[in-house]
């Protein structure tokens, strides 16, 4: 990716995307569905906006994600 | 902790049997108690060494005081749930429900953490590193020039002084949004929602002034 396409992809805001705090409460059911391969995104749209777009939040999902996947291997 | 009859009367019915196992365990008090908290809290304590490993370096944390850093979320994270205990609906599995209070408790530590580093200014505007950050080439400084400066004036002109603040410290200064939150006493929320409303706002002017193009979905 060059740099114009990050700038361009970083300025671009989803109005799906529920901010932090909707999609850090939720966080748990998103991440169940998503270990479960259940569609998430279709389910929660505005959780999977935000997750693309905020990088702490999106990190948290990934951290959650790996632990629930850890406990199930 | 939770009186045990309130714990176990509202035990979903659509629980799976290893949450339902948890609760039961969490809240009768006595050995099985203590047992499952022990049990809870080794769980609880990997995740938070193994995300504290992980991101760590980048908060150039390490050794005995990243150690701290894990066991004391690990500690927290089960006080909170403990806390928090019937608040638990069943919406997911009990263990994810858990997991998430030690991540979120990683997160806000290695923030607070982060105004420890001697290196670190607030008010330093480092702009000349702007273009490293989006993967724009030295060599062809000549294609992005007028595009940067095109951003550099529009966080000047378009944005509110708080939110060119917000912008400055996270996108041209690489401040985490959760230490920034600690440092204006502030939430990772209300920060996202001023940088959602600055990168809507310079996008507008750099579509109109035509750096970039229309079309503002978002969707992909």
């Amino acid at each position: 990716m060059n740099g114009w396409s990050a700038l361009d992809r970083f300025l671009r805001t989803d109005p799906r995307d529920v901010g932090c705090a909707e999609a850090m409460e939720m966080l748990h059911v998103y991440v169940d569905v998503v270990a479960a391969g259940g569609g998430a995104e279709e389910r929660y749209p505005g959780i999977a906006a935000h997750l693309r777009a905020c990088g702490p939040c999106g990190e948290d999902f990934e951290a959650l994600l790996a632990a629930v996947r850890d406990d199930a291997g | 902790m939770i009186p045990v009859n309130r714990v176990v009367d509202e035990i979903p019915a659509r629980l799976d049997p290893e949450s339902a196992e948890w609760l039961r365990m969490l809240a009768v008090t006595g050995p099985q108690q203590d047992t499952a908290l022990a049990r809870l809290h080794e769980m609880l304590l990997r995740i938070a060494q193994r995300e504290t490993r992980r991101r760590g370096p980048r908060m150039l944390i390490a050794g005995p005081e990243l150690e701290d850093l894990a066991y004391q979320a690990a500690a927290d994270a089960l006080m909170a749930i403990t806390a928090k205990l019937s608040q638990f609906r069943g919406e997911s599995r009990f263990t994810t429900w858990a997991y998430r209070f030690v991540i979120l408790e990683v997160s806000a530590k290695l923030g607070r953490h982060f105004w420890r580093r001697p290196d670190v200014r607030l008010e330093a505007e480092e702009w000349d590193r702007l273009p490293g950050r989006f993967g724009f080439e030295p060599a062809r400084e000549s294609e992005w020039r007028d595009l940067l400066a095109a951003v550099r004036r529009a966080v000047d002109t378009e944005l509110t002084a708080r939110q060119r603040e917000v912008f400055v410290a996270i996108v041209v200064n690489d401040v985490p949004l959760d230490a920034l939150a600690v440092r204006l006493d502030s939430n990772r929320n209300a920060l996202y929602k001023m940088m959602f409303d600055a990168r809507r706002k310079l996008r507008a002017a750099l579509a109109a002034n035509g750096y970039l193009d229309d079309d503002d979905s978002g969707h992909s």
